[in-house]
């Protein structure tokens, strides 16, 4: 390791937030040329100390140094003006501009008054080339993919002059693939001298990567340690405080009758092509299915179609023997259907309200939250105790607004939500993303504690590890519909990336 | 639009005070530019409006439709609607109220008068929900049917007092019946025939209406869903497009209710009008300083109407003319819209209090 200066130092950082201190004097070191991990649980503070060191927040106290030189980084302007670039987990990009038009955006080179935009893209080809970042200078960022952004925003952060670099959960959004090619990068870019700071919740990818880890718990500082000294259950024991067992402990399932039965269905697209065409599947009573897939083979629109948002053009969808397709929503969760999305600030929570009206979100209109129209704050409210209890969300109150949640815990709140619900059929959606090793064991037990009491679970994730974790059986999605199934302990990770990659289902494999 | 959410939605007051106060300092600077003085200017403006009895009962009644067509905007803007319209809202309702004042004759009082504010209220509602449905069924912007629906509401005010109601060889309607008349005999003997209405009380109940739809019913709770994450409302089940309609109707009700009052209560007719008298484009500047708070709203009313009234007596008192006070709203305005201002300069406050909570 490098003794010389830190390029970036932290020296006793504290943050407060009405009800909760979450940086608790942190110090940190970060040396040119590391990848340094931050690995905490959800609400630890890690976000909050990256925003600190972009100038996004200031600190109540404590101090910075960048280089040996204190500094008082009071924006981003001026974090860039150091040289430091953040890759945010939720990106900033304009979405109908072209890949240089977004990077350039606010340091354009001109020529004249005009943009000089043929140096433009002339620059960001050299520094794709020279960073290993494949993009199209010329693409339109709402055509590109979601690990393609993620480049420009890195591009975006090189162009600007950073030599320091704070990835927030950066893998959370990609798939596999996607992943593997970003850890090449970010090698690469240690390798010409960039130093890093990367927070994720995977400790795969930490072992893989990084070269220091620092453990944050509750806002403090744990432990700093090399990563070659130390293993991933060492570092989930530290971040937790217990031991956490990576492999989910499930007894066989008692598999009773059909709760959900999908058969043949097709919907169209407003260009009329078929997102989904022909797929079926069906779920059981206590049983988990998961659906594996790459992204953007139906998924969502298979979940839009159950839930009620997608109309379907052919087919039928079954629950308990009621046909549901193209019902409104309502009816259909009232049939017993609960949804965990996937897409939680879109579509699950609405940030700007609090935590216990959250909580209602979908029995709001029930007795006893509905006391003949109006609201009862207490019923309510105490319904909001009682889940963040139960389900571990942390949260200075329940009159906290969803929005200064950390991303894990408003993860924690909507899982809470819908399984107090006590549904037949609970369909989970990458219901794991952006949780720290402990939550995601917490949410698993309760997935297989479902289908355990005899409920159905859907269960859609691009995470392999968590399929065959988790599932009980494992349907293939592709193109819209299902390709394959087969058990999770007769398959293996080759065997289902070929079927996700769209090769023919297994011989003989029918249990379907 | 997220920015405008933004500026609409700020639940700070401290920006609206200092910005009132910045705003009346513009006032004073334009007013020292041009050679008046301003310290006699605002206190004729005040003394206009507290002097005695009849003005502040006036100034009263100045009030009750920026209370009303704020509470419009803002309730609309509470479920991410921008109702531009309630100008048009507000006349097709007081057309209606006339029309049904001076129509509907031989009713008792206590029948005529409530019909009339209903059929005010209703009308204005409707408008609006027609607005509502366009953009509900075919995805159609409501800023752009509203601006549209203004004229379409304009004229078709001024084509039905033409044809049904006006009075042979005058620009105005006939009188409305006394039984349809909501003036408070009693109060505008004491305030020296200031013409106080029912209204102003009306308009304090949709104060307090507003509030506890908004925050303490299921419906309110739908309203507030959908205007701050429609798609996470969709996914819970709400109807967002019934929930448009009825934002828009609600919001077109406290327009409506605005135009009926300003006859029933106040002139006793209607007239042909030469341009819009402009109360619901004021609600949009009233509801943007009331924060879209029902309470902040009425709070803004007062200050508005205060203003306009009072401009008055500063070209009586100072020999400034009342458009000044145009310039002093205008700045108001900008003031909040452009925050940041308004925090750089209470910057050096924020920065001591912090300070103070550290150490
Ligand atoms: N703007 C804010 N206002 C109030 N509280 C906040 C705000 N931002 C964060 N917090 C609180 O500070 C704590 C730390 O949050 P932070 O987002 O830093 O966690 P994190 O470690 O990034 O978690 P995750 O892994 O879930 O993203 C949380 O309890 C959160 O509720
Ligand atoms: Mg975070």
């Amino acid at each position: 390791m490098n003794a010389a200066t830190p390029v970036v130092e932290l020296k006793q950082i504290t943050k407060r937030f009405p009800g909760i201190v979450a940086n608790d004097s942190i110090s940190l070191q970060l040396h040119k040329g590391e990848i340094h991990a931050l690995l905490g649980e959800n609400g630890a503070g890690k976000s909050t100390l990256m925003n600190i060191v972009f100038g996004l927040y200031q600190p109540d106290e404590g101090s910075i140094e960048v280089n040996g030189k204190p500094v008082v980084i009071d924006s981003p302007n001026k974090a860039i003006e150091l040289g430091i670039g953040m890759v945010h987990q939720h990106f900033k990009l304009v979405e109908p501009f072209t890949v240089t038009e977004n990077i350039i955006l606010g340091m354009e080179p001109k020529k004249g008054f005009n943009i000089d935009y043929k140096s433009a893209a002339e620059q960001v080809t050299k520094l794709s080339e020279q960073y290993g970042l494949q993009v199209n200078p010329h693409a339109k960022i709402q055509d590109i993919s979601v690990g393609m952004q993620q480049r420009v925003e890195i591009i975006k952060t090189l162009y600007r002059g950073a030599d320091i670099l704070i990835f927030d959960e950066p893998t959370a959004v990609l798939t596999p693939q996607e992943i593997a090619e970003l850890m090449d990068i970010m090698k690469r870019l240690v390798s010409e001298g960039k130093s890093i700071i990367l927070i994720t919740h995977k400790l795969k990818e930490i072992m893989q990567i990084s070269d220091t880890v620092t453990i944050i718990r509750r806002g403090k500082v744990i432990d700093t340690v090399k990563t070659s000294e130390t293993t991933p259950s060492d570092l989930a024991e530290k971040m937790v405080g217990r031991n956490v067992t990576f492999k989910v402990d499930k007894k066989a399932p008692t598999i009773g009758e059909t709760v959900l039965k999908v058969s043949d269905v097709v919907s169209k697209n407003k260009d009329g092509i078929s997102v989904l065409s022909g797929l079926s599947f069906e779920v059981r009573a206590g049983e988990i299915l998961g659906i594996a897939g790459v992204d953007g083979n139906g998924q969502s629109e298979l979940i839009e179609a159950i839930t009620g948002l997608r109309k379907i053009d052919k087919g039928s969808i079954m629950m308990l023997g009621k046909e549901i397709s193209n019902l409104p929503p309502r009816k259909i969760t009232e049939q017993g259907v609960s949804h965990i999305p996937e897409d939680r600030h879109k579509h699950g929570l609405i940030l700007d309200f609090t935590v216990s009206e959250n909580l209602v979100l979908e029995t709001y209109y029930k007795p006893p939250y509905n006391k003949g129209g109006f609201l009862n704050a207490e019923a309510i409210n105490n319904n909001a105790q009682k889940l963040i209890e139960q389900f571990d969300v942390r949260t200075p109150s329940i009159e906290t607004k969803a929005r200064s949640l950390s991303g894990g815990n408003q993860q924690k709140a909507i899982i809470a939500r819908e399984i107090d619900k006590n549904p037949e059929l609970l369909i989970a959606a990458q219901p794991t993303r952006g949780l720290d090793v402990g939550a995601i064991e917490f949410v698993q037990k309760q997935l297989i504690a479902q289908r355990d009491q005899g409920k159905a679970v859907l269960l859609i994730s691009f995470e392999l590890d968590e399929i065959m974790n988790v599932s009980d059986r494992i349907a293939v999605i592709y193109e819209g519909k299902i390709v394959g199934e087969v058990l999770p302990e007769e398959t293996n990770d080759q065997e289902l990336g070929l079927m996700m990659a769209g090769s023919k289902k297994r011989v003989g494999d029918d249990r379907g | 639009m997220d920015k405008f959410r933004k500026i609409f939605t700020l639940d700070n007051y401290i920006v609206p005070v200092a910005a009132v106060i910045m705003g009346l300092f513009v006032g004073a600077i334009v007013m020292l530019v041009g050679g008046y003085d301003p310290i006699l200017a605002y206190s004729s403006l005040f003394t206009q409006v507290f002097g005695d009895m009849y003005d502040f009962g006036e100034a009263i009644r100045e009030m009750t439709p920026f209370i009303l067509t704020g509470l419009a905007v803002a309730f609309a803007f509470r479920a991410g609607l921008f109702n531009i319209g309630a100008d048009g809202q507000l006349l097709i309702g007081m057309t209606a109220a006339t029309f049904v004042g001076i129509k509907f004759t031989g009713l008792p009082f206590y029948i005529h008068a409530p019909l009339a504010v209903i059929a005010g209220g209703l009308f204005g509602g409707l408008w609006a929900a027609i607005v509502g449905f366009l953009k509900a069924k075919r995805g159609i912007n409501e800023v752009i049917t509203s601006i549209m629906m203004n004229w379409v509401g304009f004229y078709g005010a001024n084509y039905v007092v033409n044809h049904f109601l006006l009075v042979p060889g005058t620009q105005q309607s006939e009188n409305i019946a006394p039984t349809a008349s909501i003036s408070i005999h009693f109060l505008t003997g004491i305030f020296g025939n200031a013409r106080l209405h029912w209204g102003t009380l009306i308009a304090l109940v949709a104060v307090v209406f507003f509030y506890v739809y908004l925050w303490k019913t299921k419906q309110g709770y739908e309203v507030r869903a959908v205007g701050l994450n429609p798609n996470a409302a969709g996914y819970a089940g709400i109807n967002v497009g019934r929930n448009i309609i009825k934002t828009m109707f609600i919001s077109g009700v406290f327009a409506g209710l605005a135009g009926a009052f300003q006859v029933l209560g106040v002139f006793q007719y209607q007239s042909v009008f030469a341009s819009s008298p402009g109360y619901g484009f004021d609600g949009i500047a009233v509801a943007l300083l009331g924060m879209n708070n029902p309470f902040g709203v009425l709070l803004a009313a007062i200050l508005y109407g205060t203003l306009t009234y009072g401009s008055a007596g500063m070209s009586f008192g100072a020999d400034v003319p009342p458009e000044l006070v145009k310039i002093v709203i205008g700045a108001i305005i900008f003031f909040i819209a452009a925050q940041g201002i308004v925090r750089w300069v209470l910057g050096p406050f924020y920065g001591k209090r912090k300070k103070e909570k550290v150490l």
